[in-house]
């Protein structure tokens, strides 16, 4: 799947100062981890999900409802591709029929005409079309799939054809930086409502491949400035969501608003995690929607308490002034980097490995290796 | 540039008439009890003067009618609610919770 940037709801939403978690209010679900790009940047686990062990349709419906029980609001279907559920027209209904807001963060390329009126018809409310680039050459190279900028392209015109509203989620790193202000062009030209300008995140297959990914310091003070001056001048006629390279910030994020504070998600197998990379925590142990109801897993899953609210810090966390802001930054970024799910976030200034990751960063970003480990379930896992 | 001017910004007059997009839902929450402003990736919960005007731009009223049926409603001069209501709406739209399906009467 694409990078997925979960935005601050509301705050008259969020749970209050001191609670752990609230109602949960939005949710993403890996339907499948089958897809046929092999971006190099996805999220998704090394370890792929089999589509063997991949959640039947009639679970994914009763989950729905559950989901909406639960108090959820929006449902995301993403994956892998959405698109290779062969029942994703009526997993959708589902979600329509459970009351739910439906998005659909797709790659586009087998999204037809026919499709996308069956969707429609089944009251999917949004759909968001990844690119990898402003133009083909770039585009197909990191999504490792011939002709899929085309098809993205035309997907997006299908797309707003069938009357829906379009976000083109262009996911940026170092080798196609360069194209942001003809991606923002596209997005106007293709009709687009909003435009997500997610730099990568590091977890899953992008930490695989960061040395091939992370732009320089140069590149991401351009970026910002692309993104500002836009922002200003299509005002009314593109949103913009901009998600920055956290190896460069000074404060963490607020990953995920908080672990298992407002969001999670479902993985292919269903299983509930507080974000689509804490399966690359070793020694968690997720809860699944084959074995508990959601309402208990959300409330009683021992992985999902385990970081919750501040109980579980340490310092320089546990004393901050900001620990009930960001929540000690993302788990799953300190597990890779600091080796302890429970440090503070290495993106955070008061992290001891701060300045340690902005060094790698700034080395591998100037070593310009491109090479990629495509995403695919060939591709050899390290360490197996 | 040439593609991005092709597309301009709604400018919110009375006569404009501006309903919720597809994509963008109110709805009220039994389990929170409040109302919801559903858009891709927000959700806004907008307060009570702001639903009744989302409810009010329903496609065939025009910002002007939104206002009439306003100031029945709060018991209000029209030409006092309108220059406030116009800004709600011009801010709703330039944010893309509403958008325009042409002009009225």
């Amino acid at each position: 799947m694409m990078d997925t940037s979960f935005h601050e709801p509301d705050s008259k939403l969020a749970p209050g100062v001191g609670t752990t978690h609230g109602l949960p209010v939005a949710v993403l679900l890996e339907v499948t981890h089958r897809c046929p790009l092999q971006c190099p940047y996805c999220s998704n686990p090394l370890n792929l999900e089999r589509p063997a062990a991949e959640l039947a349709t009639e679970d994914w419906v009763r989950v729905l409802h559950e989901l909406a029980d639960l108090g959820v609001l929006q449902v995301h279907f993403s994956g892998g591709e959405p698109m290779a559920r062969r029942d994703i027209v009526e997993l959708v209904a589902a979600a329509t029929d459970a009351g739910l807001y439906s998005n659909l963060i797709t790659s586009g390329v087998n999204l037809s005409r026919e499709r996308l009126a069956a969707l429609a018809e089944a009251g999917l409310s949004h759909v968001q079309i990844s690119f990898q680039g402003s133009e083909s050459e770039t585009a197909d190279r990191v999504g490792g799939y011939r002709n899929g900028h085309a098809k993205k392209l035309e997907a997006a015109r299908l797309t707003r054809e069938a009357g829906f509203p379009l976000t083109v989620n262009a996911v940026m790193h170092r080798q196609n930086l360069h194209q942001l202000p003809e991606m923002i062009d596209m997005a106007v030209e293709l009709g687009a409502q909003r435009i997500e300008v997610a730099n990568v995140q590091y977890y899953g297959w992008a930490l695989r491949n960061r040395a091939a990914l992370m732009p320089t310091v140069e590149q991401i003070e351009t970026c910002n400035r692309i993104v500002a001056e836009a922002e200003e001048r299509l005002r009314g006629i593109l949103m913009i969501d901009y998600v920055v390279p956290d190896y460069y910030a000074v404060r963490p994020k607020t990953c995920m608003g908080g672990w298992g504070r407002q969001f999670f998600n479902i993985s292919p197998a269903g299983k509930v995690l507080p974000c689509h990379a804490a399966e690359t925590i070793t020694g968690l142990d997720f809860d699944s929607v084959r074995d508990h109801s959601l309402a208990w897993i959300w409330d009683h899953s021992p992985a999902l308490n385990r970081y919750r609210g501040t109980d579980w810090m340490a310092e320089p966390c546990k004393s901050c002034e900001h620990r009930e802001e960001d929540f000690g930054g993302c788990r799953c970024q300190a597990f890779a980097l600091a080796g302890d799910a429970g440090a503070t976030d290495p993106a955070c200034s008061f992290s001891p490995l701060h300045d340690e990751i902005f060094r790698v960063a700034e080395t591998e970003a100037a070593a310009d290796d491109m090479s990629f480990a495509y995403r695919n379930y060939l591709t050899p896992v390290p360490g197996e | 540039m040439t593609v991005a001017s092709a597309r301009k910004p709604l400018v919110v007059r009375p006569e404009t008439v501006v309903a919720l997009p597809r994509h963008v839902q109110l709805k009220f929450d039994k389990l929170r009890e409040m109302w919801l402003l559903l858009a891709p990736e927000r959700i806004l919960t907008p307060d009570d003067i702001a639903v009744r005007v989302l409810q009010l731009c329903d496609g065939t009223r025009s910002v002007h009618q939104v206002c009439e049926a306003l100031a029945e409603i709060y018991a209000a001069p029209i030409d006092r609610i309108e220059a406030d209501v116009i800004v709600m709406v011009q801010d709703l739209a330039t944010q893309g919770y509403l958008q325009s399906v042409g002009t009225g009467a």
